[in-house]
């Protein structure tokens, strides 16, 4: 999915990118802040679920989640999203992230707040994808320095 | 040096690669597959069974079956057994979708019969029996039934009238594992699994509408009471959302378990705790509590077959026998007693994309079928043959009662979408006379014939060594997917 080119750093020109796995999907999701690098995640999570760009704005949902390193922080918010999408039968096309940390000398943790906005699934209105059945940790990465890029892969 | 120049071949289709190969491995591995699998098989999966032969309290050895390919922790085809004293417990071993398994079922019914049904019979198995998220669920549990679910498995299904009490008989652990405990299930796998119980799921998962196209072995073929030419029906199901969240849940736990119990591993994702740990004791009771949900899965979606057959043909189920064959599980862990160093041990045999192929005389087989040794149902590709095969004593020996689950895939999922078109393979799938329906467009290609290993190679290889003996092969005529 393409975007303008960012403003802050031109070399970001797409939210995600997929690449080659062979049971499974895999993906890099980029932004200038960490934030919007989680943001994009949740994205193309969602992405691979169904065409975002169908997914209508009118139910938010606001959920928050600690961890103790970013990798599972990141985990812990993409796993939060797929159980919201499984129980309450909804999609998500918008995120707002927040992301806090109290790590003091290694101790402590990094929280996340953030709030969703998309639809309930009609799926004779929404594409039906792929079902993601679980996010892994395999090869998940969160690397931060002029830009911030995570790798995802998920379980189909 | 590549790493296959390690293997050498030691009878026909059986490699080793020796414990010399990395210093931690315990025991050697083992492969089942003809020449060229081996050849073309990605070095990170012989990797990977170099490094489940490093976990402590393995036994005889690490094993590729015949579809084995690169999984996370142990390869996808992959086989470990753990002494119950010294060994270890992994999710690794087990895989996402705990008990993902095929059941299927006979009738009395030939192509004759259903031929001029068959438009009927796809669009109504598809709505009877429901496939993704989202999908109308036809029951819907309350927070102490997914309990009762979780422990009791096929039992609570049969219990609440969905299917046959015989049935039971012919599942592996009767569909229900002793030791499951839904206190150990988080409240999000519970979650997860209340709305999607009695549904298919989606990828590889399938229903299909078969016959049996050719009998290999007519003596045991009788005992498990194949008819040529008549009409099976095969479910391809597991845990849904709740087995996922299970092994999610417990990926973490082993990965704070086997730090803080000093384990040396050669691998995160082989994250494991010691047998009886109190980790190790409850991700088995979450697993076998997963397993029971998969059961009950299955013996709902078996039942809505049998309901939707009835009002096609105006007949009863009994009337049509649409009694199970087998159903088995590909994704698990179980205690099993086997023969190591001549002596019968327990161990902790994993499972991941591997069936259980028990030889004959072993009391976990139903005893109709004792004489001739466990049903093994290998289901191919949409649009492929799929095989029954029967479990031997050489399975017995050599892999703890296990030989392979499928075809293993060979394109990922993207590069499937970029060869083939959904309009294509339904068009390609119905010139063959097989009818096909499915949830989503991206599915079909995704999960195109071409899409995957040849699972004629894969069964062919079960059977040359012995692992597993060729007994009936069965072709489709409808398929409906998630």
């Amino acid at each position: 999915m393409k975007i303008e080119k960012n403003l802050i750093n031109p070399n970001i020109e797409k939210k995600f990118e997929f690449f080659e796995v062979t049971a499974d999907i895999g993906y890099w999701a980029y932004g200038n802040t960490l934030e919007e690098a989680f943001e994009n995640a949740a994205l193309a999570m969602f992405d691979v679920i169904t065409n975002v760009q169908k997914i209508a704005k009118n139910e938010t949902r606001e959920i928050s989640v600690e961890s103790e390193d970013k990798i599972s922080l990141l985990y812990d918010f993409l796993e939060e999203l797929l159980i919201l999408h499984e129980i309450d039968l909804i999609l998500f096309s918008e995120f707002e992230v927040k992301i806090l940390s109290d790590k003091i000398d290694g101790n402590g943790n990094y929280k996340l707040k953030a709030s969703l906005t998309g639809e309930y699934i009609d799926w004779d209105k929404h594409e039906r994808k792929s079902e993601v059945k679980a996010v892994t940790f395999h090869m998940m990465k969160v690397l931060c320095d002029t830009i911030c890029k995570v790798r995802v892969i998920l379980d189909l | 040096m590549s790493i296959k120049e390690n293997i050498t071949e030691i009878r026909e289709n059986v490699w080793e690669i020796p414990s010399s190969f990395k210093k931690e491995m315990k025991v050697p591995g083992r492969f089942y597959l003809e020449k060229e699998a081996i050849l073309n098989l990605e070095d990170d999966a012989i990797e990977q069974i170099a490094n489940v032969a490093c976990l402590p309290g393995i036994q005889k050895f690490a094993i590729g079956l015949p579809d084995i390919h690169f999984g996370y922790g142990f390869p996808i085809g992959g086989v470990g057994a753990f002494n119950v004293r010294t060994g270890v417990i992994s999710p690794g071993g087990v895989g996402f979708d705990i008990n993902c398994g095929v059941r299927m079922i006979r009738t009395n019914l030939t192509e004759k019969d259903i031929k001029p049904k068959m438009k009927e019979i796809v669009d109504k198995l598809f709505v009877n029996v429901p496939s993704g998220v989202g999908s109308k669920g036809k029951i819907r549990l309350d927070e102490n039934e997914i309990d009762e679910v979780l422990n009791f498995g096929a039992e609570w299904a049969v219990e609440n009238e969905y299917g046959w009490d015989e049935d039971l008989k012919f599942l592996e652990e009767n569909g229900r594992m002793l030791d499951a405990d839904s206190s150990k299930v988080s409240e999000k796998a519970k979650k997860r699994g209340i709305p999607q119980l009695g549904s298919l799921g989606s990828g590889n998962h399938f229903l299909e509408v078969q016959k049996i196209d050719e009998i290999f072995n007519e003596e045991v073929a009788k005992i498990f009471n194949l008819e040529p030419g008549t009409i099976t029906i095969m479910v391809h199901s597991g845990s849904r959302g709740c087995g996922h969240q299970v092994c999610s849940d417990y990926l973490r736990t082993m990965d704070k378990a086997y730090k803080r119990h000093n384990l040396n591993i050669p691998d995160r994702q082989l994250a494991c705790a010691p047998i009886d740990s109190i980790e190790a004791q409850e991700y088995y009771q979450a697993m076998a509590a997963a397993a029971n949900y998969a059961w009950a899965n299955r013996q709902m979606m078996i039942h809505w077959v049998r309901e939707t057959f009835e009002g096609i043909f105006n007949q009863s189920s009994e009337d049509m026998e649409m009694s199970v064959i087998y159903d088995v599980a590909h994704n698990i862990a179980k205690k099993e007693v086997h023969n190591i160093k001549g002596q019968n041990q327990e161990a902790i045999v994993h499972r991941k994309g591997a069936t259980r192929a028990f030889g004959s005389k072993r009391v976990e087989i139903p005893k109709e079928y004792r004489n001739a040794g466990q049903p093994v149902l290998i289901p191919g590709t949409m649009g492929t043959a799929s095989y029954i095969l029967h479990g031997t004593d050489i399975a017995m020996e050599e892999t703890f009662g296990s030989t392979a689950h499928g075809a293993g895939r060979k394109l990922s999922r993207t590069a499937a979408k970029k060869k083939f078109t959904a309009d294509e393979i339904k068009s390609d799938l119905e010139s063959k006379g097989i009818h096909v329906k499915a949830n989503s467009a991206p599915v079909l290609a995704e999960e195109a014939p071409g899409a995957y290993k040849d699972v004629d190679q894969v069964v062919r290889t079960s059977d040359s060594t012995g692992i597993a003996k060729l007994v009936a092969k069965v072709v489709p005529l409808a398929v409906t997917k998630g």
